[in-house]
């Protein structure tokens, strides 16, 4: 990258530079003249010069050629009387004001947009480095450092990009303006106000160059404290295991500290220059109204100039102190700039054609695996591969073998083209992997590591992800919007896909329709055994009904079978249905007044005590009370069965409705209740005990607090609570209703519309069978498994176990159809059986197609073709396995070894 | 059923007859009460056991798999509780247990067992008293058996 920033700007701005520019000097007359005008009005306007007496004239915009001698007239002006001259002059110079506030706004907007192009490229071409770093130099950074320095330490840059040429020119202009305007009034008084600045430019850049290494110090710490800040994450098990969070806190507290004493010498630093560059703004002043006056006085200067002289020096610091910021930010954003570039200049970084997107995958590998001599040296100098050579065709079924310091892992990443050999080549059908591009190493070859990433989104996202090469078809940018967008990222340098486009390639897949990549995606997530798993999160997922009718109206047809299949077992009793007319004891009370899914948090179970509409309507029932006895009830029987029990004890947390902190509060409480009634409640304490029965199922919890007149009056209050929402705050509930789709809850419970019948053995085995079996019949099991694939998958896969991360990765790297597959150790977390079935599957699915893959245990090479034994980073043995299974060899050793 | 009436039936078990109410109380209330249709297996022989099961209605049979087939030995009903000897070591279920009529029970998890035996002590000294006594039947049958044997 270009190491000045300056040459940086300028190649890729010059033409919009430029325009600013003129635009900038074309300013300047105007700015003049509005220092101009003040004079002419006290002198003229209000002072009346050049007038002889009443009813004389002055010429209004005479323009005369400047430096003509004679002087030549080309334009004699309106000859007006005193007081319309004045208020001409007035109007002249609001005029200005407009024309001078227009020519700010156009320059100040074009020169944001001008700085967020350019920060925008910077932005681009720095991640695209980080795109193509080699991966050694990858493992080697600090990804949040990264990441502060793409979004943080670069955005003052965008600031400056814009002032980078345009201000200097421009307040250099304004400050010369003015000077030559006050040399022309007064050559003295301009002197003095030359010395003065003079002065400035020379003292405050000397006085501020300790503060610009502050700032690289800074700017280093910070870099540094968000590194560190990101570790005490990834960390965040040893930090807890290993009691460490207090040196943690030492070393966070050590850091903030430098940063505290950095951050201060630069303010009383900064503060210093701030305080010795106004005083010296305002010294010139003191020097005009002193030199000035007395010129005045003595007649050498009319007052009208000594007046603008003062109005135009106003005008003087201002410029020369921006001017100084200007240079001092140059320098700053120069420092940042060298501290960003220095660490995206990697000893290697990958060719930008390596993974240019009009690359394409090329013909099907045929042929040969070639290796020869090749070796690796890693970033500790380990040879870690040593010559190795050995060649197998295409189409084979290769196992590597070797125990955990064999290097057979690194043949993995070599073949993968991951990592590039020291020394040695390796050629598939002929072509050198060193010169192949990525389009076609990474569509013609799949590879799976031991610790496969997965991205913060669904399942499917996911699966497809390894068909996202180039987008679909041509960008026609049909839409007024969609080329505006291309048009301003040509201009930025940034390339123009679309990541709105289709991005899949559906040929890799094997089908020819997008409709069809589903049921490929299913295929390949049964190979892995993990189509059931996503059929699990399909039925806790929701969906929108209006988007996919057919699943709702399919999941309602599922509803009434599942109730019919259920009544054929003799098993209706297992689950308790959501009845409009009827109490569920199984459901707690905020289930069963609200008969629905609250969608805002005002109508959780927890927030109902306090929900004025739900309120008014126990009122209304008459139910207020009850519910305020019940909330004693709890409350009496919690306070005397967790008694004895320690604070923090885990029967708190799995049982109780009362927090253990609370615990004493309401012992209180029910002692007051029980001494004098809920009458003399205050309201908060009403509050806390209406707030225990909500979650209370009676079913469950058994305390006989719902007899069935208390169960009608419930039933009754859900009559009334659901018509004032309707009137009050509709869809802030969605109702379960028996012939209706409920959108906000998930498709298992609007298959099963009601609770699981409490404590009936083996209910929710008999009922999850019953479940899948209508699902099935219905047809529906794919469109679940549909739902299932939008699950989202969490921070790095966080919320699938590492079993299913393998598989995923497995099923990921399967779907589009490689000629070889690579799995390096991509099945090691699993058990025995697990690995055994999913190699069998895999080796089954790629027959006839290549499939590399390096085993945790010698023992699983049975069925591959070729066997690879490593040790020490060399092969020791290949061949099939009949070959390599006799006694004494290495194979052999290391499936005795396990 | 209510919990109260819950916790009187634990009362009445003599593993827990001198434990406090309210300490019953709270088993009965952390316990989830399980319902069994007649013909419903409640524990199964060889299976792990993971907890206790306080007959609180209903009938049980106890059938145990010998070399000569199925023989049921004995049956419960109120009151009895199957599987105590489960949860204090690891054995496998020594028998089945079937639900002969619709039994509710009282699950005690080996879990919730151990949380109250640390927490009440007096639990603990009832249990070593009951398994005492147990002992204490055993022998006694063991020696009428070794008298009544001819030599």
């Amino acid at each position: 990258m270009e190491p000045k920033l300056f040459k940086y700007v300028w190649r890729y701005s010059k033409k919009e530079q430029i325009n600013i520019l003129i635009i900038v000097l074309l300013s300047f007359p105007f700015y003049y003249m509005s220092l101009e005008l003040p004079k002419k009005i006290v002198n003229q306007g209000i002072q009346g010069e050049g007038f002889s007496g009443e009813g004389s004239t002055s010429p209004f915009l005479q323009l005369d050629a400047p430096f003509a001698d004679p002087p030549v007239t080309w334009f004699g002006g309106f000859e007006l009387e005193q007081a319309s001259l004045l208020i001409a002059l007035s109007l002249s110079f609001l005029g200005l004001v407009f024309v001078n506030g227009g020519f700010k706004f156009w320059i100040n907007t074009s020169k944001g947009r001008l700085g967020e192009r350019m920060l925008r490229r910077l932005r681009y071409e720095l991640t695209d480095r980080v795109l193509r770093f080699p991966l050694p130099q990858l493992r080697r950074m600090k990804q949040a450092e990264v990441a502060t320095m793409i979004k943080d330490e670069v955005e003052p840059l965008g600031g400056f990009i814009g002032d980078a040429f345009v201000t200097p020119v421009f307040l250099g202009g304004q400050a010369i303006t003015a000077m030559a305007f006050i040399m022309v009034q007064s050559f003295w008084l301009g002197l003095v106000a030359a010395t003065i600045v003079l002065v400035q430019a020379f003292l405050i850049p000397r006085l501020r160059r300790r503060i610009l290494i502050l700032g690289k110090e800074r700017q280093l710490t910070a870099r540094q404290l968000a590194g560190r800040i990101a570790e005490l994450i990834d960390g965040a098990v040893e930090v807890h295991a290993h009691d460490t969070s207090n040196y943690e806190r030492a070393d966070i507290t050590s850091r903030l500290a430098r940063i505290f004493k950095i951050r201060y010498e630069i303010f009383q630093r900064k503060f210093f220059v701030k305080f010795l560059n106004n005083f010296l703004a305002q010294l010139t002043p003191f020097l005009f109204y002193a030199v000035g006056g007395l010129l005045a006085i003595r007649g050498d200067l009319d007052i009208g100039a000594l007046v603008a002289v003062i109005a135009a020096y106003k005008d003087l610091p201002g410029p020369i102190k921006e001017l100084i910021d200007w240079d001092q930010q140059r320098a700053d954003v120069q420092i940042k700039y060298d501290q960003v570039i220095e660490q995206f200049q990697p000893a290697e970084i990958l060719p930008a054609s390596v993974q240019d997107v009009e690359n394409d995958a090329g013909a099907p590998f045929e042929g040969e695996i070639v290796i020869s001599g090749v070796s690796l040296v890693d970033d500790a100098d380990t040879r870690v591969v040593d010559n190795v050579s050995f060649t197998a065709a295409v189409t084979d079924h290769v196992a590597i073998v070797g125990d955990s310091a064999s290097g057979k892992e690194h043949m993995g990443q070599l073949l993968a083209g991951l990592a590039r050999p020291t020394a040695g080549d390796i050629a598939i059908g002929g072509r050198g992997m060193e010169s192949l591009p990525q389009a076609v190493t990474g569509r013609r070859l799949s590879y799976v590591g031991p610790d496969a990433y997965f991205f913060p989104q669904s399942v499917r996202a996911n699966l497809l992800y390894g068909l996202k090469h180039r987008p679909n078809g041509a960008d026609d940018q049909a839409d007024a919007q969609r080329a505006a967008d291309v048009a301003e990222a040509r201009r930025a340098g940034n390339p123009t896909f679309d990541i709105d486009a289709d991005w899949i390639d559906y040929a890799a897949a094997g089908v020819e329709r997008r409709e069809d990549i589903n049921r490929r995606l299913i295929e390949v997530l049964r190979l892995v055994e993990m189509e059931e798993r996503v059929y699990r999160f399909g039925l806790t997922g929701t969906i929108d009904p209006e988007e996919h009718p057919d699943v709702a109206e399919g999941v309602l047809k599922a509803r009434a079978a599942l109730a019919d299949r259920l009544a054929a077992a003799d098993a209706s009793d297992l689950v308790l249905r959501f009845d409009p007319e009827a109490y569920n004891p199984n459901a707690t009370l905020a289930e069963n007044v609200l008969f629905g899914t609250p969608t805002k948090e005002a109508y959780a179970a927890a927030a109902l005590a306090q929900n004025p509409l739900l309120l008014k309507v126990l009122a209304d029932t008459g139910l207020t009370d009850a519910v305020l006895e019940m909330g004693v009830s709890i409350a009496k029987t919690m306070v005397e069965i967790f008694a004895d029990l320690p604070p923090g004890h885990p029967f708190f947390e799995q049982f109780s409705f009362i927090e253990a902190d609370d615990l004493p509060d309401f012992r209180m409480l029910v002692g007051r209740v029980e001494k004098s009634g809920t009458k003399d409640l205050v309201s908060e304490d009403r509050e806390r005990l209406m707030a225990l029965p909500f979650n209370y199922s009676e079913a469950r919890h058994r305390l006989g607090l719902i007899d069935e007149a208390a169960a009608a009056k419930v039933v009754e209050a859900r009559k009334r609570f659901a018509a004032r929402l309707a009137e009050d705050d509709p869809g802030a509930v969605e109702a379960y209703r028996p012939e209706a789709y409920n959108a906000a809850a998930s498709l298992q419970d609007n298959v099963l519309f009601g609770r699981l019948a409490h404590g009936r053995a083996q209910a929710e085995e008999t009922v999850g069978a019953a479940v899948t079996d209508v699902l099935d019949e219905l047809g529906l099991r794919e469109k679940v498994v549909d739902v299932g694939l939008g699950y989202n998958v969490g921070i790095g896969g966080k919320r699938l176990s590492a079993t299913q991360r393998q598989k995923l990765a497995i099923a990921r790297a399967l779907l589009k159809q490689p000629d070889i597959l690579i799995l390096n150790e991509a099945a090691a977390v699993m058990d025995n059986a697990t690995q055994e079935r999913l190699m069998k599957a895999v080796l089954d699915a790629r027959r006839g197609k290549g499939l590399v893959w390096t085993l945790p245990r010698a023992r699983a090479a049975e069925r591959f073709d070729r066997i690879v034994v490593m040790s020490a980073g060399r092969i020791v043995e290949q061949g099939s396995y009949t070959e390599l299974n006799r006694p004494e060899t290495a194979f052999s050793e290391l499936v005795a070894a396990g | 059923m209510s919990l109260d009436q819950e916790v009187d039936i634990l009362r009445k078990i003599p593993l827990f007859a001198d434990v406090d109410p309210p300490k019953l109380k709270l088993m009965a209330f952390a316990s989830e009460r399980l319902t069994f249709k007649p013909g419903e297996a409640v524990v199964r022989q060889g299976d792990p056991g993971d907890a206790a099961y306080v007959i609180i209605a209903g009938t049980a049979e106890v059938v145990v798999q010998t070399p000569s087939g199925p023989l049921t030995v004995a049956s419960m009903q109120c009151n009895d509780i199957v599987g105590d000897i489960a949860i204090l070591i690891d054995v496998p279920r020594t028998a089945t247990v079937t639900a002969t009529s619709e039994l509710v029970t009282l699950k005690l998890t080996k879990e919730l067992f151990y949380q109250l035996v640390t927490d009440f002590p007096e639990i603990a000294i009832q249990i070593m008293r009951v398994l005492a006594t147990r002992l204490e039947n055993t022998t006694a049958q063991l020696r009428e058996a070794l008298a009544s044997r001819p030599n």
